[in-house]
């Protein structure tokens, strides 16, 4: 799969700031095609898991109300220059992503 | 995605949904929908969602909780919200949209490490209020900006 996350993880006055881009639809399963009029199927992103080094800092659970290409930002303490920042999400039909970046 | 999968899913739509992530031989969805709250995330209204999550509708207001959103959403697709908390402590935030069709949107699970502050874009249906619930030390805040929303981003 393409990637599809974009992170930026930056140290700011001793904390790491986060600031997250995942490209997905977010399907609701509320919405209609309107040529045929049938529901298009729920499809979104049900969990996400940031890792500082290998050490989970936050955890998020998902519905459907999240905007496609859902933005996510959140700062943390405790990283330095260098050190690996990764975020990976799992979707209601099973497909996931992980991305990893060297904070700044 | 082309046009024909999309007809050969419709009318089982979740049920084809998982069959088509199982098929592909990809993540088990069991294994996903273990930990995600499904319950609280197919409640109808905010106290359903609440005791989903939490086990309890009660979280008194609190001034230490900061709800960022605008006043008024002209896209109710795209709505930038920011909860921002003082208390200590902090174990987890959620993001509930009152009169969505399923009101909440979203738990964040904070560790000891995160910072009290979290934002994201959110779809709203119809000009309502935003909470923000927060977990603090075992007690449950909450906190609430009104938004209005000028065309809704929930159905179609």
């Amino acid at each position: 799969m393409a990637k599809t996350i974009k992170i930026r993880a930056r140290i700011k006055g001793g904390v790491c700031e986060v600031k997250s881009l995942i490209k997905h639809p977010m399907e609701t399963g509320q919405r209609k095609n309107k040529k045929t009029g049938k529901k298009i199927p729920a499809h979104f992103i049900q969990e996400v898991n940031c890792e500082h080094n290998g050490n989970s800092v936050m955890t998020a659970d998902w519905g459907t109300a999240i905007s496609a290409n859902p933005y996510l930002s959140f700062s943390f303490t405790g990283a330095k220059k260098g050190d690996t920042f990764k975020l990976s999400w799992v979707d209601n039909k099973g497909e996931s992503d992980s991305a990893e970046v060297a904070i700044k | 995605m082309n046009m024909k999968r999309r007809v050969f899913l419709k009318g089982t739509m979740a049920s084809g949904a998982v069959a088509v992530a199982v098929g592909a031989g990809l993540l088990s969805p069991r294994q996903v929908l273990a930990a995600w709250p499904k319950s609280a995330f197919e409640a109808k209204d905010v106290s359903g969602a609440m005791n989903g999550i939490y086990g309890s509708d009660l979280a008194p207001a609190s001034k230490d909780i900061e709800v960022d959103a605008p006043d008024i959403a002209e896209n109710g697709a795209v709505v930038p919200v920011k909860v921002k908390t003082s208390l200590s402590n902090v174990e987890s935030i959620s993001i509930i949209s009152e009169k969505n069709p399923t009101p909440l949107v979203a738990k964040f699970n904070m560790t000891g490490k995160t910072e009290g502050h979290i934002s994201t874009r959110i779809k709203m249906g119809q000009s309502s209020n935003v909470i923000a619930v927060v977990k603090a030390d075992g007690k449950l805040y909450s906190a609430r900006k009104e938004v209005k929303v000028t065309i809704g981003g929930c159905g179609g």
